[in-house]
């Protein structure tokens, strides 16, 4: 080996802390990229598979009931290329041992057995028979919440008629892949499930022999999928079409989607935070062995080592210890990975997840953090190869210093020496000591992104199941009825207050935007359930006009006073000019609200409800879910304290694993930063901190002067870390934002102080480190040499 | 503790010893090899008298200086501080020790670099009990127009005095100089020298400055010279000589 990198690796050893704080926060960003896109990647990939294998479709499109003969027509649509006709419907389940209300989807299945599109992949047990008509594959989400296994029956209500059907299957779809309600805000698995069944069994069942009143479609390459949406619509609209769909509008899909943004915006967030507070940490850290080095750097050149040769020496003491951090990052950042898949295969269903790191992400990853490193440490370099060897063998003058702003404003007065000491030092290097206090920033503001998440989802738990949404229950029916039949819901034992609205979906218009989605019609001064402005107060139904979210007002480019256009996508189908009331703060859903009168009075349809919210005596609850599951009209009921459950179920799994792994990243950050400034500034004074011993300072008054500093700026981190942190949080939110969900900007206390005790305690463990150091100075030593 | 016991000696102690050293042995450990730096020294430091150890480089008279201003610790022997062992004392009583009564001189001043000359100073009149204010302390060493400076704005010389002022702020006992005038050229050394001597005479500082300089001697009240971790001679000198008459 050459003599020169026998020394690289010697000066690594000498640095070890050093070193070592550094590729832990090269670790971390690593990680944390390899963690997120490794997993978009392989969600990618995992997904794409499922699609292409099990032929997901293209366009989807849902109706009130059109005969088969309709499907000649629809395949005529240029462009497409498979058709396939469906009749799907909800159904109740009674599940033994399970009181609760269950509500399932059934999707038939052709009877020549498998799909053309959205092939089911039998995870156990087989296909059913097209012959027998109690015989059904259930998902497998589903299955596993209740344990189910091929040759268990359950108990469906099919059309008001109880009929027990046989499980010969578990599948998967890439129809499903996320199985949740419409309007839910996560996924139910024990309370709802796909069921899938015989056409004809279905069929007979729900009315539909020889009809149909679904249609999934695949389209050729490179057709014009708006087009083929338009003229879907155009032949479904006198049969009761809802509106056709593509793939993108999928829900499955999109939630997917949704997914992989998340991930996408994560991966660009976090890795280039770290990535800059390494190259910040690389670029000190260099630089001040480059001036310790100063006299080497002489000999070295006396010796006739040119400027190319010392620069690279350091280069590669630079590249040695990011790929030290990278290698690590790569292995934690796959088993983060790794881990990362399992919770979400735990939500997202596929046949099986296909881990996969692309090399191209590593390099991608190695070369951004090589070059960002050596950019920072370019200038330390450049200028130990600048100084011609006689200069660099005379020893450095003293530093030169000023007084400090502090005490020119006169509060200098009442400083003891060492704090005077304190301030010039940090007075001194003004561009060092701002990075380090943004360095530690950071991680404090790391810290806060992760408590956000949670405030967030309590914040909108609070808001939108405790003061939105007040109902114990919400019972849908299975098409609108008579207004009526909210006093008789009234009648039950145990209910207390009845509330109905009626849901109708629409297409909203404005201008050249356009939105689809549902209409709420709810009683002006009911109380159970609400719309909220942003300071989370009831907003009034106004007597006319609509309510509308203000996301959707976003979308639509609309303000209060204008009207826009509402189509109607059931029923007569009509188009309205509806003038806007008002906006309301929405932060799950994009719709519109109108008073329940104004509503049916517009839709020309009389006093009809498509549902109603409840408030019941606990106790009841069991017997008011017998009376429901038994009522043909009520088609689910849904509870929200299931809701609640459930979304802190799924959410707290998710949310445990991302604050665990940004508190690994921000300690890391911390004490990267912490323990490199506090390093570098001992062995820049450790000759000034001996003195000081000589003097007769006792340890504690010298650690003072150099863990005051760190103290200092760790002091001044933690309030810019929480500005830093609340802005990251607000990008973060406006960068997840969608249709589906906005996250409220809520940040609470407890996750300020957190977020302050993680830096606290990783300065406090980098200054104990250090603080054993200063106690070993050797003080003979130190008044022998010059600096 | 050693506090309270230390200055009660030096109101009842009733004989002038500052220093008593006896048998005083230090060994150190380089690697694979042991080197005796002190191989049984035996001396007497007196108040207010100046004494120069001379002797070659590693003679072994900055180990006997550290070991005197309680940096080192003895490997074996006695030295005694007014009557109280500095063998046994710890970490804590040695701190304590250099706190209240002792002055350093460096070669290389080791001054705090971001503070200025009258700061500098004040690093040791803020810990000490019955210190002089850092303005009397620098015009002791001729620095009253230099007050303000930071050490990157003097000259050596400027610092080693400012060093030098530092040292006797707190009025100690002892004044203990290693090399004082190493790093200076010979006109800026008799300045340093002079302050010194002047320190010396007119606070009754017992003062022990280390030298491999022959000539700077002719100052002393007392010559130690010191060769191969011993003493080898010691010299009263009849005629002091004044720093000025010094050349070298």
């Amino acid at each position: 080996m050459k003599v020169l990198n026998r020394k690289v690796l010697r000066d690594l050893r000498h640095m070890r802390g050093q070193v070592l704080a550094i590729a832990i926060v090269i670790t971390s960003g690593m990680a944390a990229f390899v963690m997120f896109i490794g997993a978009m990647e392989s969600l990618t990939l995992t997904r794409d598979r499922f699609y292409r294998e099990y032929a997901f479709a293209d366009v989807f499109a849902s109706l009130k009931r059109a005969p088969e003969s309709l499907r000649g027509r629809i395949a005529e649509i240029p462009g497409v290329s498979v058709v396939e006709t469906r009749v799907v419907a909800p159904v109740k389940l009674d599940i033994a041992g399970f009181p609760e209300p269950v509500t399932a989807q059934m999707i038939s299945i052709p009877e020549h057995g498998t799909p053309l599109l959205n092939r089911l992949y039998i995870r156990s047990g087989r296909m059913p028979d097209p012959a027998r008509d109690e015989e059904t594959v259930v998902s497998e989400t589903f299955a596993n919440a209740h344990g189910f296994k091929p040759g268990d029956k359950i108990g469906a209500i099919i059309n008001g008629r109880k009929k027990d059907l046989v499980i010969t299957g578990v599948g998967l779809s890439p129809e499903f892949v996320l199985i949740m309600r419409a309007e839910a805000l996560s996924p139910d698995f024990k309370r709802f499930g796909i069921l899938w069944m015989g056409r004809k069994a279905l069929g007979k069942s729900y009315n539909m022999d020889g009809a149909f009143n679904d249609v999934v479609m695949a389209v050729q390459p490179g057709a014009d999928t708006g087009r083929i949406l338009t003229e879907m619509d155009e032949i479904l609209a006198r049969y009761g079409g809802l509106g056709s769909y593509a793939r993108k509008d999928q829900i499955s899909n999109r939630m997917l989607s949704e997914e992989f943004r998340m991930l996408r915006r994560s991966a660009e967030i976090y890795p280039t935070i770290f990535i800059l507070v390494a190259a910040f940490l690389l670029n000190v850290v260099i630089s001040r062995t480059v001036s310790t080095q100063r006299e080497q750097i002489a000999a070295l050149k006396a010796f006739g080592y040119d400027n190319l040769a010392i620069g690279i020496h350091y280069a590669k003491l630079v590249i040695l210890i990011v790929l030290l951090g990278l290698a690590g990052g790569a292995v934690l950042g796959i088993w983060l990975e790794q881990r990362m898949g399992q919770l979400y295969m735990e939500v997202y269903r596929f046949p099986s997840m296909l881990l996969r790191i692309n090399p191209l992400t590593l390099l991608a990853a190695t070369a951004i953090s090589v070059l960002s490193a050596l950019m920072g440490t370019l200038h330390a370099v450049w200028r130990a190869a600048r100084e011609t060897p006689a200069e660099a063998m005379r020893p450095e003058p003293p530093a030169k210093y000023s007084v400090s702003f502090i005490e020119r404003i006169g509060v200098g007065r009442w400083l003891s020496q060492p704090s005077r000491i304190i301030l010039r030092n940090v007075e001194r290097k003004p561009v060092r000591t701002f990075l380090s206090i943004l360095g530690i920033a950071v991680a404090c503001a790391t810290m806060l992104t992760s408590g956000f998440f949670s405030d967030a989802v309590n914040y909108l738990v609070q808001v939108q199941f405790r003061l939105a949404q007040k109902e114990d229950m919400k019972v849908a029916f299975v098409e609108p009825t008579s207004r009526r039949v909210v006093y008789d819901l009234a009648g039950l034992a145990g209910v207390h207050q009845v509330e109905g609205f009626r849901q109708v979906p629409v297409r909203f218009r404005f201008g050249h935007r356009s939105y689809k989605t549902v209409i709420d019609g709810v009683e002006p001064d009911g109380r159970l359930h609400r719309l909220l402005d942003d300071k989370a107060r009831p907003v009034a139904v106004p007597p006319s006009g609509i309510l509308l979210g203000d996301y959707l007002g976003e979308l639509l480019g609309v303000k209060p006073g204008d009207t826009i256009t509402v189509e109607v996508l059931e029923g007569n189908r009509a188009v309205y000019q509806v003038p806007v009331a008002a906006m309301a703060k929405q932060f799950i859903g994009t719709t519109g609200t109108m008073d329940l009168t104004a509503l049916n009075r517009l839709l020309k349809e009389g006093d009809s409800v498509s549902g109603a919210y409840l408030v019941a005596d606990s106790n009841s609850w069991e017997d008011l879910y017998r009376q429901f599951i038994r009522m043909p009209r009520v088609s689910g009921i849904t509870m929200r304290t299931n809701e609640i459950r459930n979304f802190y179920d799924i959410q707290a799994k998710s949310m445990l694993f991302f604050t665990f792994v940004a508190t690994l990243m921000a300690c890391s950050i911390a004490v990267g930063v912490v323990y490199n400034s506090a390093r570098i500034a001992l062995s820049e004074r450790s000759r000034e901190l001996s003195s000081l011993r000589v003097l007769g300072y006792t340890r504690g008054e010298v650690s003072y002067i150099l863990l005051g500093e760190l103290g200092l700026l760790v002091l001044t981190a933690i309030p810019l870390g929480f500005l830093i942190g609340y802005s990251l949080c607000v990008l973060i939110a406006w960068a997840l934002a969608s249709d589906l969900f906005r996250i409220p900007m809520v940040v609470d206390p407890p996750t300020y102080s957190m977020a302050a005790a993680v830096v606290l305690a990783s300065a406090v463990v980098s200054a104990l480190i250090v603080r054993r150091k200063l106690d070993r100075l050797d003080l003979v030593e130190v008044l022998k040499t010059r600096e | 503790m050693v506090q309270g016991e230390i200055a009660s000696r030096q109101n009842h102690s009733g004989n002038n010893v500052v220093f008593q050293v006896s048998g005083l042995t230090k060994v150190y450990r380089m690697g694979e090899f042991e080197v005796h730096a002190l191989r049984g020294v035996d001396m007497e430091l007196y108040a207010g008298e100046l004494v120069v150890l001379l002797g070659p480089s590693g003679s072994g008279k900055s180990t006997l200086l550290n070991i005197l201003g309680g940096l080192d610790t003895a490997s074996g022997g006695q030295v005694s501080y007014l009557g109280i062992s500095l063998t046994q004392a710890g970490d804590r009583e040695l701190t304590e020790y250099r706190r209240a009564h002792v002055g350093f001189v460096f070669q290389f001043y080791n001054l705090i670099p971001s503070l200025t000359a009258r700061e500098n100073v004040a690093v040791v009149t803020e810990i000490a009990k019955d210190p002089m204010t850092p303005e009397e302390a620098l015009a002791l060493v001729g620095l009253t127009e230099r007050l303000d400076h930071f050490p990157a704005q003097l000259s050596g010389g400027e610092q080693q005095r400012v060093a030098i002022a530092r040292a006797i702020s707190k009025n100690p006992k002892v004044l203990l100089c290693d090399e004082p005038t190493g790093a200076l050229d010979s006109g800026t050394g008799i300045v340093v020298l002079e302050a010194l001597d002047k320190v010396n005479r007119e606070l009754g500082t017992a003062t022990v400055i280390i030298t491999h300089n022959v000539d700077i001697a002719g100052m002393a009240d007392r010559v130690i010279n010191l060769s191969d971790g011993r003493i080898s001679q010691v010299t009263v000198n009849t005629e002091k000589k004044s720093p000025q008459d010094l050349h070298w």
